[in-house]
């Protein structure tokens, strides 16, 4: 009884000992690790990544996939760049506006017409790379810099990045919305059967319609970041995002099936996938070592390998377990 | 006709949908072919298929074995990495950037065979992760789809190879009794694959598991071989199609080759209908929705409109194919 347990324990809570670990590394080998300048750039820059990451969980816990956020955001900061002349405000909402538009027809494809996720946010991914760069005539649409739009991405409230509050709030809306809300326990149950869900009385299809359009509003949001933190709304960017997205939520130990799956633990994972990097580039940086940025794709795709070996090993023998609860 | 046969006639009424799934493809094709004839100038020439055969080669290549590990309910996105790695590994060979070899016959065979068979290799690991630990198919493949390019560009240091090797470049740019070789290694593939899967035990394994694998394994099929199998012959397509990309470009670019290929395969299977759960596999259909995707968008962009529009239709056109062939299904 006890060892399938502490299986299981391990199984939720080992990104998070891992983050930890991975972080007490960095702090006794590096000296300005967990200095306040790199503490908040790598928040800085991973708040884009954690913002898609959430609505991917979301995607995820229902049992379909996302693969259109990454161009999604490249829309966004397009969209958001073009609209920044007319106000910080009005870019935020014109970027995030467009990511909902294209949230809002992967929902219709999935929900209404019944095209699997993965084609349907396939074909969506095109799409909106597509109209980014018509919209962006092929090349960078740099922002606004008069209307104070840059401050999205570059300022600090109480010292602290804005991205990275924004991802904050976010992922605590995410958390309150899984734990404490009926939607939130019915995207548990639509991933978990479906057609249960459905006889039970539960809006599977709502919840479906609304946990798409949230990863495209939350795309979106990223992309406006992104304009705003580099300075100009950037078409190409973006490609691959959605798969490291699905990387930090299966870090995080998100089943890809659906039905189980944790806000908290996908942060972690992108702090994890993150740090990963930023631990690279001080090795780098002590000259012990030398690695080029080629390596760090390796890396993290040996990274990636270890964890899946890792939890298929642990959900095949705590699987009775899980199902006791 | 007797009355049963009548009868059946009368209760089974023609259903559009049904013909769509089956014909859409087909005649999405034709139309576009004749629309072409009418409105594309300089349509109907040899310069034009030619053009359009060799795009679509090495689509068509690594889409053939996506078809195979799609129908066994898997996926692969590790393909455009596996290209890229073999087309990485190639040039370094045959260039004698490794061990120096005096022979450029012998050269350009050892690269061609060592380049293919490790993308082999990295195929049958994503299979042995599949296979073995039951990871998920779109998780496995990923990992190499992160690592995959990342090795091509340890290897080369993310540098750009140039070459003039016209042994090596045969395969791009070489000509068959006056039929492009790339266009033909498609054609031979396409015909050995669709051969295995309809004439062979191993081909109606595929579809067995894809359909029900728990039935399948207990009716005495060995699904874990049949996908060792079918991720290596997944890989060994996308080792093929990396140097026929290499040979055309006469240089190497690990960055680029093979760049957002699984998405093309991937779109290319969907709309020759081949069903994406599994279980339902056309390799000629799959032929059939490559050429339709390289066609739409030959169209657009010879009658002036931007290539980025052309991914908004290419957008279009999948979501159709798929949804037309699902009202089929249903009906």
């Amino acid at each position: 009884m006890t060892r399938p347990r502490l299986i299981s324990l391990l199984g939720s809570y080992g990104v998070v000992l891992a983050l930890l670990l991975l972080v007490l590394f960095g702090w006794a080998r590096y000296d300005y690790f967990l200095g306040f300048f790199n503490i908040t750039s790598v928040l800085r820059y991973n708040s884009m990544f954690a913002l898609v990451a959430l609505g991917m969980c979301f995607v995820i816990m229902t049992g379909g996939i996302d693969l259109s956020v990454g161009s999604t955001a490249a829309l966004g900061s397009v969209v958001a760049a073009l609209a920044s002349p007319q106000g910080a405000w009005i870019g935020l909402g014109a970027g995030v506006g467009a990511g909902l538009c294209v949230g809002l027809i992967n929902a219709i494809l999935v929900t209404r017409l019944k095209i699997m996720p993965f084609v349907a946010t396939l074909a969506m991914m095109l799409a909106a790379s597509g109209t980014a760069l018509l919209l962006a005539d092929n090349q960078s649409v740099s922002v606004s810099y008069e209307s104070g739009f840059t401050s999205i991405g570059q300022d600090n409230f109480l010292g602290f990045p804005i991205p990275a509050w924004i991802a904050i709030m976010a992922y605590v809306v995410g958390w309150i919305v899984v734990n404490f809300t009926s939607t939130g326990r019915g995207v548990l149950a639509v991933g978990g059967n479906e057609d249960a869900t459905r006889l039970m009385g539960l809006p599977a299809d709502r919840i479906k319609f609304l946990v798409y359009l949230a990863s495209g509003g939350l795309a979106g949001l990223a992309g406006v970041i992104l304009a705003s933190q580099f300075g100009a709304g950037q078409p190409i960017e973006g490609v691959g995002w959605e798969l490291f997205a699905i990387a930090a939520v299966v870090v995080g130990g998100t089943l890809l099936t659906g039905g189980v799956g944790s806000v908290g633990a996908t942060l972690a994972g992108v702090l994890l996938l993150g740090i990963l990097f930023n631990v690279l580039n001080f090795e780098n940086g002590k000259g012990w070592i030398s690695l080029s940025a080629y390596w760090q794709s390796v890396i993290r795709g040996l990274f990636l390998l270890v964890v899946v070996i890792l939890q298929a090993k642990l959900s095949s023998r705590g699987s009775v377990a899980v199902r006791d609860y | 006709m007797t009355d049963t046969a009548r009868q059946q006639l009368i209760s089974r009424p023609f259903d559009p949908f049904d013909f769509m799934a089956r014909y859409g493809t087909l005649i999405a094709l034709a139309l576009l072919i004749l629309f072409n004839f009418a409105f594309t100038r300089n349509f109907a020439t040899m310069q034009t298929l030619n053009v359009n055969l060799t795009q679509v080669c090495t689509i068509v290549i690594v889409a053939i074995g996506m078809t195979l590990v799609i129908a066994t309910g898997g996926i692969d996105l590790s393909v455009g990495s596996l290209m890229a790695i073999s087309g990485a590994l190639a040039p370094m060979i045959f260039l004698g950037k490794i061990v120096p070899i005096d022979n450029v016959a012998l050269a350009v065979a050892a690269a061609m065979i060592i380049a293919v068979g490790v993308a082999g290799l990295f195929g049958l690991f994503n299979g042995w992760l599949i296979a073995r630990f039951r990871i998920q198919p779109i998780v496995a493949t990923l990992v190499l789809f992160i690592a995959g390019r990342g090795i091509a560009q340890v290897l080369t240091n993310g540098n750009l190879q140039t070459f003039r090797v016209p042994q090596f470049q045969w395969i791009g740019l070489g000509r068959l009794f006056g039929i492009p070789v790339q266009v033909v290694l498609m054609v031979l593939l396409v015909i050995a694959a669709a051969w295995m899967l309809k004439r062979t035990v191993f081909g109606r394994q595929i579809i067995a598991i894809g359909g029900n694998e728990r039935a399948a394994e207990l009716s005495g099929i060995a699904v874990s071989r049949v996908k060792l199998v079918v991720y290596t012959i997944s890989g060994l397509c996308a080792g093929i199609a990396g140097l026929v990309v290499i040979a055309i470009n006469s240089s190497s670019d690990a960055n680029l080759v093979g760049m957002g290929m699984e998405l093309d395969a991937i779109a290319a299977v969907a709309v020759g209908g081949t069903l994406l759960s599994g279980g339902k596999a056309t390799i000629i259909g799959t032929l059939l929705g490559a050429m339709t995707i390289q066609l739409v968008r030959y169209t657009l962009l010879a009658n002036g409109v931007p290539d980025a529009a052309a991914l908004v239709v290419k957008a279009g056109i999948i979501v159709l194919a798929v949804w037309i062939q699902q009202q089929g299904r249903r009906a």
